[in-house]
């Protein structure tokens, strides 16, 4: 077993490192990852931001769901090189007191799919207007809930929502 | 009351077996059978891997008996001369680097000289096919009531049918995942469970350990269904194995593909329905055959199988029941625990049945269920009187009512007879459901309860129920400042960790709450007659009396405890499948509402 512990995550053995620097929740970081590691890989295993899970690896559930200079997206699909220079934001950014509505509601269950949740609706919850537009359920489609707690999570987001808008209007 | 660890999963912060820290860690992988069945002739390693960089752990490394301890030791941990399912582990491997991993599973060759696999669970097998028995029947089961023969052939209209449902799987969205180390001299294993005693008993089974050499730790569980009841034993064993072997910790979490195609599915069935009928369409006769696909090792295909003949005559009386239920074996990867257990299928068959027997009558589906829905003082196919308040009739009206059904349907008639392509239809269907272990079980399992007085006045609940998502620790919490009038701040559950907690059972067939929670209102009430307190003491008299009986025993512990007694009216009988099968049901009904394209086949 001698010298197996000198093998870094990704197989930089065989392929060496990228040096990447991005911006993961409001500091800039730098980090050296193996280059076939996705976005996923490089916030969980290489920064030890275990809040962002993985559910699927494919992109259908989005429970590995990050804002991406502030949109959502899979972090399973997203090479992690790719967010060199970019502003990352996990479900560690999102003030706690931020997420009352959302726990009177019940829309946790089981957890899983909870942080991917969370980002998709800290990003409704950023841009109101996309409401006008799409229903909430059509905005939370790409966040599957295996527990099929939809009800209070689109019950949470529309309470949280209009929080924000009496906030506003004052 | 808001989700105990509602706010800790809503920021993040809850560990899942995944997020635990842990320094040296080795990542583990699992090299799997490629054929359905065949002797295993050779294990071939690529040149292109150092090999020496690798643990390797196959069915030699086993230190007790090679099998994964549940109700017969037929499954090995690690297939040593034969494989009897594609996907059946043969080694395993651990390394630094994940993907170092992935191109090792990848790069070994499990040569099999195939023999010919059982595919389909409903043909008679050949003498080629036979691997369990004279027969491969795996277990067969009978329930009797009445004359069910005589009865159908005196009946005026018999109506049969067969059905048949195919696996399912849970995709619980955090996948199967154990980390293990070996510490102290105990073997310690923390993961995604729903049965952390399942994985104790395995263990001593398959490691030879005595139990005080074992801990099991439940970490946060990203769902189960049933699908973490038994198959983690094996997956925590491969873990330890590893552990055990390269004298350091090694994670084995499975990436989903894998999940999916080498962990347990829902049991496939085919079920045959001949029912006896008079013109009013009250049943006279039920003679049900369940047939259950229990893929390549018993595992926990009789206790499937149970659930599913009990249940198979649906809630409605009927004088004259035969059910005969049978789990073949074949070489699909075992079928196990899926929410119902078994029940949902033979339900499923049941429900549509009723619709066909409707329409043989020409009578309304909803009319044909509520001529025999089971009334109070009748009694189930295994002789069960029922007599527990709720009224069956009440529930399905509920059910319309909520729905809109008559409303919905009048327009659905409209909708039909106007749209060129598209067809809506309505439905109704019942269920029942028992809950707890079935007839005995719950006598076996002798299950036991402790809530803690802590120093500090607050109550600590123990026992080896996990939280899943399904409210283990809000329902405990709640049960608890119910029972001794605390606030929910008094009250905390302990970790499911087995040098903490006592032996409460398994998460599982809807017993936390209606069996493991009487347990904890039992043992709230004997720590307060520890205490020497009445009966109904409540409040700061339950917290300031815990507080000066440790002031008083400095550094002891203060437990109240409880263990499952059987109700003295619940009676069974194992040999005969007669008696009380349950102690409660829940009642159901529900109702679904499908559009269906006539030309994509869409819905």
């Amino acid at each position: 077993m001698s010298g197996a512990s000198e093998v870094r995550n990704g197989g930089a053995a065989d392929c060496g490192e990228v040096e990447l620097t991005l911006a993961l929740n409001g500091e800039s970081v730098t980090v050296r990852t193996s280059p076939s590691a996705r976005l996923l890989d490089v916030l969980r295993y290489d920064l030890g931001l275990t809040g962002t899970k993985e559910g699927c690896g494919e992109g259908e559930c989005g429970a590995c769901t990050v804002l991406m200079d502030g949109l959502p997206v899979n972090s399973c699909l997203v090479p992690g090189w790719q967010a060199r220079g970019r502003a990352i934001e996990t479900v560690e950014s999102v003030p706690a007191a931020e997420l009352t509505a959302l726990h009177e509601s019940g829309a946790t269950q089981c957890g899983a799919c909870t942080p991917g949740v969370v980002m998709t609706a800290w990003w409704v919850r950023r841009n109101p207007d996309l409401v006008d537009e799409h229903t909430l359920r059509d905005i939370m489609a790409g966040n599957l809930c295996r527990c099929t707690g939809y009800d209070g999570i689109i019950d949470g987001l529309e309470v949280w929502l209009a929080a924000a808008g009496r906030e506003r209007a004052r | 009351m808001k989700r105990v660890e509602g706010l800790s999963k809503l920021t993040g912060g809850e560990r899942f077996v995944d997020d635990l820290p842990v320094d040296e860690v080795l990542w583990g992988g699992t090299v799997r059978s490629p054929a359905s069945r065949g002797r295993i002739r050779d294990v071939r390693f690529g040149s292109e891997i150092d090999w020496s960089e690798f643990v390797v752990v196959d069915h030699r490394d086993v230190p007790g008996h090679n099998s994964v301890f549940l109700i017969e030791a037929d499954q090995p941990v690690l297939a040593a001369d034969r494989v009897a399912h594609v996907h059946e582990p043969v080694l395993l491997l651990a390394h630094p680097s994940r993907d170092a991993v992935r191109r090792a599973v990848a790069a070994v060759e499990i040569v099999v000289d195939s023999e010919p696999p059982v595919l389909d669970f409903r043909a008679p097998p050949q003498p080629e096919h036979i691997q369990y028995g004279t027969d491969n029947v795996l277990k067969s089961l009978r329930i009797e009531k009445g004359e069910a023969e005589r009865a159908l052939a005196d009946a005026p209209i018999v109506v049969e049918g067969v059905y048949d449902t195919g696996a399912q799987e849970h995709v619980y969205l955090e996948t199967q995942g154990m980390l293990a180390w070996e510490e102290g001299g105990v073997i310690t294993v923390a993961g995604s469970m729903q049965c952390p005693y399942y994985i104790v008993d395995a263990f001593r089974h398959a490691l030879n350990r005595p139990k005080d050499g074992i801990r099991i730790i439940q970490a946060a569980t990203g769902g189960g269904f049933g699908g973490k009841e038994e198959f983690p034993s094996g997956v925590a064993l491969h873990a330890a194995l590893l552990a055990l072997k390269a004298g350091r910790p090694v994670k084995l979490v499975y990436e989903r593909a894998e999940d999916m195609v080498a962990t347990t599915k829902r049991h496939p069935s085919h079920v045959r329905h001949r029912t006896g009928v008079d013109r009013d369409g009250r049943l006279l006769a039920q003679d049900i055959e369940v047939v259950l696909d229990g893929g390549a090792y018993v595992t926990l295909s009789p206790v499937v199988l149970s659930r599913s003949i009990i249940h198979a005559a649906g809630p409605y009386a009927c004088d004259h029941v035969r059910i005969r239920g049978r789990a073949m074996l074949t070489n699909s990867p075992p079928f196990g625990a899926f929410r119902g257990f078994g029940a949902p299928q033979s339900q499923f068959a049941c429900e549509r049945h009723m619709d066909r027997v409707a329409a043989a009558l020409n009578m309304d589906p909803i009319e044909l269920r509520r001529r025999n829905v089971l009334r109070p003082g009748q009694t189930t196919a295994t002789g069960q009187t029922i007599d527990d308040g709720a009224d069956r009739e009440e529930v399905m009206d509920r059910a319309l009512e909520l729905s809109e059904y008559r409303q919905r349907s009048a327009a659905h008639a409209r909708f039909n007879a106007s749209d060129l392509t598209r067809r809506r239809g309505l439905g109704l269907a019942t269920f029942f459901h028992g809950a707890g272990f079935t007839g005995a079980g719950e006598v076996h399992l002798d299950s036991e309860v402790h809530v803690a007085g802590l120093p500090d006045g607050r109550v600590e609940v123990r026992t080896a129920n996990v939280e899943m998502g399904q409210g283990t620790l809000t329902v405990f919490t709640q049960l608890v400042t119910d029972r001794l009038g605390l606030d929910p701040a008094d009250v905390t559950i302990a970790p499911v960790d087995t040098a903490l907690i006592p032996d409460s059972g398994p998460t599982v067939a809807s017993r936390t709450v209606m069996v493991v929670g009487g347990l904890v209102e039992r043992a709230c009430d004997d720590l307060r007659h520890r205490l020497g307190l009445a009966a109904d003491a409540a409040g700061g008299s339950v917290t300031g009396a815990i507080r000066s009986w440790h002031a008083a025993h400095p550094a002891a512990d203060l437990l109240g405890s409880a263990r499952y007694r059987k109700p003295d009216d619940i009676e069974w009988d194992e040999e005969t499948y007669r008696g009380d099968a349950y102690g409660a049901y829940a009642w159901g009904a529900y109702v679904a509402d499908v559009e269906v394209c006539r030309r994509s086949g869409g819905s």
